[in-house]
This record gives C-alpha cells, sequence and structure tokens, in this order.
C-alpha cells in the first residue's frame, strides 16, 4: 500500500519558507528557460510568418539578402515574362521589382542611431503581401517623396510617426500612412515608391522581383529555369523559406545561449531541492521508521519522497510559467545581423514551450529528489525509531 | 581567530548541507562570472579602439559608399595624419558557418594606422609586393591551418565571383585585447577586378580611417570633414572609432540587457539556496540561541554568529568559482572564438562576482536572523527541534 499522497503536500505545507524558498529557485529557474524559448520563438514565428508561401523572392546569386542583392532592369523583365507569374485582377502581373535599402535614423528620444530598412515597392507590392495593412492614413501616390511606415517604426522611430518627416538622401519624405503587418517583419520597414528611392540613391538595378505563382506547385519548374538561364546570374527562394534563412543564426544564437544558461542554472535550483529534501528526510528520521513500523514497505517511502520532490518542481515550474507567461505583452527590438537592420518581434508561447518549462521542473525536482528518497527508503526501522 | 573557528564549526556541523550549499555558490558565481566576461566580450572592439582615429562614412547608413577622390580632400584637414580606406567584402569561406571579418584595405596607410598589428618586416613588404596577398590574424590562421604562401578562395556575396588571395602575412596582436581573427587584403586588388569587369562600383570606398595628429583634436576634425562634404550626394558622418564600434553594440543592446538581467537572476536562485540552509540551520539551533541568551548574550551577538555563517559558507563558495572562473573562460572562449574574437576574464568581473558573494551572503541571513533576535527565551527552550 502506499504512503497517502496528502502526506507529501501537508509536509511542503509544514515547512512554508523552506518550500517557498526551494520552489522560487526552480521557478526562476523555469522563468529564464522559458523566457529564452519564447524568444527564440517569437524571432522564428516573425520570419516565417513573414513570407508566404506562395510567393517567390528573386535574388542575385550568391546574396544572402535583398540588401546585398542586384537584379539590372534587363533581368527583371526575364523574370516578368515568365509564365508561371500569376496576373492580377487588374490584368497586370502580380510581380514587384523592389530596392531595398538601409538608412540609420535614431530612435525617440535618443540620438541613438539604428538601422532600418527602406523598402521601394512597385504597384503590386501591397497586393502581394495582403497581411500589410494601412491602419492610420493613406497609401503614398506613386511619384511623390511620400512614404509609409511600418507600426513598429512608427512607434519607436524618430520622425517617423504620421504627419512627420524623414529626411535622407537630400529629401524630405512625408509620413502619409502607418500599416500593421501583424507579426511580421514588415512592422520594421519603410515602404517609399521604388522609382522614387532608386533615383534618390542613383541605383541603376533592382534589389529583388518578388512574384506570386500562378499554381504553387509550379515552384521548382521556374526555379530550374531561372537559375539555368544563361542571362541570369539570380537564384530563387520560395518567399517564407527566404525569411526563414535570415533568422537562422539569430534563432540558434539565442537557443544555444538559452539551453546553456538555463543548464547551468539548474544545477544550482537542484542543488536546492537537494538540499531541502534531504533536510526533509534527516528531519523526519523517526517518522519514517514509524511508518516503517506500521508496515509501509521502502517502495512506498521512496515513492512518497520521490513525489514531494516531484510537487516541489511542479509547483516551482508553475509559479515559473505563470510569470515568464507575461512577458508576451513585450515587444523586443534589434539588430539582425544578417540582414543588418532592426527587426522587432514579441515573446511567444506556444503549447510546446509550456509543457518543455513544466517538464524540466519535473525533472529538476526529480533529480534534486532521487537521492534523498533512496536514503529515506534505506534506513533501518530499529535505527530510525531510536532517532529522535 | 576565536570567533572565525566557531563558525566554521558551526558551518560544517551538517557537512553534507553545507557541501551542497557550497557547490551551489560555487557554480552560480561561475556562471556570473562567465556572463560578465561574456557581456565585457562584447564590447571587445571598443576598448581596443583608439581615441586617435576618426572613421568616416556615408551619413546615411554603411552601406553606402564614399567616392576615392574624398581621401585627399579628408588629407587637406587640418589636423588630419594619415588616411586610409577600406571596404568591407563579406567573403564566405567554404562555408557561411566559417565567418570572419574580411574586408580590402590601403595596405601602406591602414598599417601605419594600426600599429596593434605587429608584422615582421618581411612580412610587410612580401605583403606590398603582392598584389593578391592577405594578411590574417594569428588566431585565423591556427583556425583554419593556413601557412605562408597558401591560396585561400573566398566566395563573394556583396562583390560576386571567387576570389583567390595568397598569404603573406600572419599578424599578431599588441596586446591580449587586440582581434586577432581578422583577414585583410588590399583594396587596389578588388579596385581593379571591379574596373576589369566594367562594374559602376570602382573607385568607391566603405569608410575611411582618419588618424589625427593629437587626440583632442579629434572632435573638431571630425566636425570640418563633416563640413566639407554637407549637401552632397555622399555625405559624410565622422566619429571615433570607439563611438563607431558603441553604435554597433548599442543596436544589439537588447540582447545584452537580457543578458545581464539573467545574471542578475543566477544569483537571486542562489540566495534562495543560501537562504534555505540558513533557515534550516536556524530551526535547528533554536534552543541553542535560546540559552545563548539565557547566558546573557546580546541578540547582536546571535545576529552576528548568523551573518558570519552565512558569510562563510558563502564566501568559500564564492573563492571556489573565481578560481574555476578562469580555466573555464578559456575553454568558454575558444569554443566561441568565432562570435567573439577577444575572450578574456575581465578584473572588473572578479569585483563583480565579490560584490555578489557579499550579497548573497547577507540577504540569505535577513529572515533566520530576524527571528533569532526576535525569539523570546521561554518559547525557544520549550520548542522541541
Amino acid at each position: 500500500m502506499g504512503v497517502p499522497l496528502s502526506y507529501s503536500f501537508r509536509n511542503l505545507w509544514t515547512r512554508r519558507l523552506t518550500t517557498i524558498l526551494t520552489a522560487s529557485g526552480m521557478a526562476l529557474v523555469v522563468f529564464v528557460f522559458a523566457a529564452m524559448l519564447m524568444l527564440a520563438q517569437g524571432l522564428q514565428k516573425t520570419l516565417v510568418e513573414t513570407g508566404s508561401n506562395d510567393n517567390v523572392v528573386v535574388i542575385r546569386k550568391g546574396s544572402a539578402t535583398e540588401v546585398q542583392s542586384g537584379v539590372d532592369r534587363y533581368q527583371a523583365s526575364i523574370i516578368e515574362t515568365q509564365p508561371e507569374v500569376a496576373i492580377g485582377e487588374d490584368g497586370q502581373f502580380f510581380l514587384a521589382k523592389e530596392s531595398v535599402i538601409i538608412i540609420s535614423i535614431p530612435k525617440r528620444g535618443t540620438k541613438q542611431e539604428n538601422y532600418i530598412t527602406i523598402r521601394g515597392i512597385g504597384k503590386s507590392s501591397l497586393a502581394l503581401r495582403p497581411q500589410v495593412k494601412l491602419i492610420e492614413g493613406r497609401l503614398p501616390r506613386l511619384g511623390t517623396s511620400e512614404l509609409i511606415t511600418g507600426r513598429s517604426v512608427a512607434e519607436r522611430f524618430e520622425g517617423s510617426g504620421l504627419g512627420e518627416t524623414l529626411r535622407f538622401g537630400l529629401r524630405d519624405w512625408k509620413v502619409v500612412g502607418v500599416f500593421d503587418a501583424g507579426n511580421t517583419g514588415f512592422n520594421s520597414e519603410v515602404w517609399v515608391d521604388g522609382d522614387q528611392l532608386m533615383q534618390t540613391f542613383r541605383r541603376y538595378a533592382y534589389s529583388s522581383v518578388i512574384f506570386k505563382l500562378r499554381d504553387p506547385s509550379q515552384f521548382d519548374v521556374v526555379k530550374k529555369r531561372i537559375e539555368n538561364d544563361p542571362r541570369l546570374t539570380l537564384e530563387a527562394k520560395r518567399e517564407n523559406r527566404y525569411y526563414a534563412e535570415q533568422s537562422e543564426m539569430m534563432s540558434t544564437f539565442l537557443r544555444i545561449l538559452g539551453t546553456s544558461l538555463t543548464i547551468i542554472f539548474s544545477l544550482g535550483a537542484i542543488i536546492g531541492a537537494m538540499i531541502t529534501m534531504y533536510a526533509a528526510v534527516s528531519t523526519r528520521t523517526s517518522e519514517i521508521g514509524t511508518m516503517r513500523a506500521l508496515g509501509f514497505q521502502r517502495k512506498s517511502i521512496l515513492s512518497a519522497f520521490l513525489f514531494e520532490a516531484l510537487l516541489l518542481g511542479l509547483i516551482g515550474g508553475l509559479i515559473g510559467l505563470f510569470f515568464a507567461s507575461f512577458l508576451r505583452f513585450l515587444t523586443v527590438s534589434t539588430m539582425n545581423f544578417q540582414t543588418f537592420s532592426e527587426l522587432a518581434f514579441d515573446f511567444t508561447l506556444t503549447f510546446d514551450i509550456a509543457w518543455k518549462s513544466i517538464a524540466f521542473s519535473l525533472i529538476m525536482g526529480f533529480v534534486g529528489g532521487v537521492l534523498p528518497a533512496v536514503r529515506a527508503s534505506r534506513m533501518n526501522i530499529i535505527e530510525s525509531l531510536r532517532a529522535t | 581567530m576565536f570567533i572565525l573557528k566557531i563558525l566554521i564549526r558551526n558551518a560544517f556541523r551538517h557537512k553534507l548541507r553545507t557541501l551542497l550549499t557550497i557547490l551551489g555558490i560555487t557554480v552560480a558565481i561561475l556562471a556570473f562570472g562567465l556572463l560578465r566576461t561574456f557581456i565585457n566580450a562584447w564590447y571587445g572592439g571598443v576598448e581596443a579602439s583608439s581615441a586617435s582615429r576618426l572613421v568616416t562614412r556615408s551619413s546615411i547608413s554603411l552601406i553606402f559608399h564614399l567616392p576615392l577622390s574624398y581621401k585627399d580632400k579628408i588629407r587637406q584637414v587640418d589636423g588630419v595624419k594619415t588616411v586610409s580606406w577600406g571596404n568591407w567584402f563579406g567573403g564566405i569561406y567554404i562555408d557561411e558557418k566559417n565567418f570572419f571579418a574580411n574586408f580590402g584595405v590601403d595596405a601602406k596607410s591602414y598599417l601605419e594606422l594600426y600599429p596593434e598589428f605587429i608584422l615582421t618586416p618581411e612580412e610587410e613588404s612580401a605583403f606590398f609586393r603582392d598584389r593578391k596577398g592577405f594578411v590574417a590574424g594569428q588566431k585565423l590562421t591556427k583556425r583554419f591551418g593556413w601557412k605562408i604562401g597558401d591560396t585561400v578562395t573566398l566566395r563573394g556575396t556583396i562583390y560576386p565571383g571567387n576570389w583567390d588571395f595568397v598569404l603573406r602575412g600572419i599578424y599578431r596582436g599588441r596586446d591580449e585585447t587586440i582581434d586577432e581573427t581578422q583577414f585583410f587584403f588590399h583594396w587596389d586588388y578588388l579596385n581593379e577586378t571591379l574596373k576589369k569587369r566594367g562594374s559602376p562600383r570602382t573607385d568607391m570606398v566603405g569608410w575611411y580611417m582618419v588618424g589625427v595628429t593629437r587626440p583632442d583634436r579629434a572632435t573638431e576634425v571630425a566636425l570640418a570633414i563633416d563640413n566639407l562634404f554637407k549637401n552632397s550626394i555622399a555625405e559624410t558622418l565622422t566619429e571615433t572609432e570607439k563611438a563607431f564600434q558603441l553604435s554597433f553594440i548599442s543596436m544589439s543592446q537588447t540582447i545584452i540587457m537580457a543578458i545581464e538581467l539573467v545574471s542578475f537572476v543566477v544569483i537571486i536562485i542562489i540566495i534562495a539556496v543560501v537562504a534555505n540552509t540558513m533557515s534550516m540551520t536556524y530551526r535547528e539551533r533554536i534552543g541553542e540561541y535560546a540559552i545563548f541568551k539565557t547566558l546573557g548574550y546580546r541578540g547582536w551577538r546571535i545576529a552576528g554568529m548568523i551573518v558570519g555563517e552565512s558569510m562563510v559558507i558563502t564566501l568559500i563558495g564564492s573563492f571556489l568559482g573565481i578560481i574555476l572562473t578562469f580555466p573555464v573562460a578559456v575553454i568558454v572562449g575558444k569554443m566561441l572564438s568565432n562570435y567573439f574574437p577577444v575572450f578574456n576574464v575581465a578584473e572588473d568581473a572578479i569585483y563583480m562576482d565579490l560584490a555578489a558573494s557579499i550579497v548573497i551572503g547577507l540577504f540569505a541571513a535577513i529572515v533566520p536572523t530576524y527571528r533569532s533576535v526576535r525569539i523570546r527565551i521561554a518559547d525557544g527552550l520549550r520548542r522541541i527541534g
């Protein structure tokens, strides 16, 4: 017969201070663990959702990002005539020739300059990204120095809110609208008329060509044709793949950092649990002896103490996860070194992260509790009854 | 001395518990020290920068280039001693994972401006004579096993194609703060090849490095240079090398802040663990404290014993942790050498460690001390631990 579970519960309750201290140590570890995973997840989610599976990005071979790439007008028009390019409602190609540059502007209220991406758009650019929605103002008129800014740029950068003016390339650009692109990287961009942008910066080539596939399954066909065409030194990627690649370095970095930190930190918490459980065993020596004398088996004593340790871990895990879940309301912005520009993303809590954190806290409880529990189960009845 | 003996004896009355606590503190202090070192490594480039060097770049952003003709104009500015220039090449060696900084520079003036890169005179002249030659840092050549005379091919990302370079010199840093993982080659090689290809990007420079005659004139010279090119197509932004390096770091500030925060979390975790140990100790000895009080010891004496014991345990643990930081930092530094060229344990990190351990020792003792001072003799004696 097993020891009643309430025995373990009430033990934790009797030593409240110790329980709270040990559980809060574990809670902090779980908090860090969950926070790091949430950060990496948020980053990945943002960049994956930025692209669509039906869109194709064409950039110069060997360049990893649009900024490094160059597609001249002749090459762009060859892409335009590929039969796989979808036709829009207006009878035009569902294709945009875009040019992307990076400029540095200061954050609001500081002199600290950060790099942000300016995208010179074509007529179809908006239609190609249905996730981009105007929330304030209007769209820029083509052929003028007007621009629209992404929500997270408008909030955080000097001169980029609605009605304000940005100055770059010897021209003043009026902000006529703010757009929200949901949970995507476009939120950290500024959009202007592509031809104006190229003229301003004396660019003769586009950065990339983006088009929608008439039939998404035709991707391999068009990719092969573009990459084998001797006139083109370009490569084609699915848009979501292209953006996912850009987050690889940073999300790997975050994951490695997060995992190694939590492993080190968990050592501290496991030791804490071990101390608590050893003390629980040693102060209850005569109790254990009594239970053994009453006929509880070694197995039951072992499981009772293990259960207590797991419970301790679970309390810690739940507290940690509870506080970590509030991080979802935070937005983080940092430099993505792969694209060399600012990127804003949220902490994202998934079911996967939640159960991993709880599992992690249970493991900590188990590792901390197993040795003390074994000691408890091995106690000699006579000697433990004699102990005071 | 007698007091210390009592404290140590007391601390080790429960050997297993105390050893576990010490182990926990050791791990925590080790982690704290490493995180501090990590943050220092992030700022590595800033510490190595010189006060007498300015960087002039396009005011729009680093991806825009400046005309080569600016070099003569900058040279004419009063207070300028040397002008050198370079372009970020962004080449990939075999695979993207093998990242290292590589750029084309004007060789003679560059080496003149950076005396901290030490080359032998033979290597220097061999590098100057070979237009396809390059110089790499000691750590980088060790990483890939390059020897003098080897040909290294980089795949261009900004400048397409495969580019061959011949290793002509291996530089060493003047001291350990100098980055020994850089790769630089002749800017002329890049420019001439682009010209041959008919690229419109010829005679364009990524940034100028400007050496000033006296460091205290740096701001004045920087302003003079920027004024020179105001209202042109390529306006410039000139700042000290330190500010230039800092601007890179400030962009990834969020990550640094997160790491900094996390480094304090580990301290809080360990405070909880030590506080737990101390509160158990206190519970077991309530009767003793009551007896002390009966004998006439004041509350502060008893408080001193508890705080002292907490400090003894913490300091032993952090002492071990600090000693371990050095060998572990060497191992971690080797593992992270791709990301952080310089990874040394700074003096500050040690001071921070010591401060942290005092904080741990004091905070962990607060609750037990408070209780022991407040306890009434009769209650203490009555209680059965």
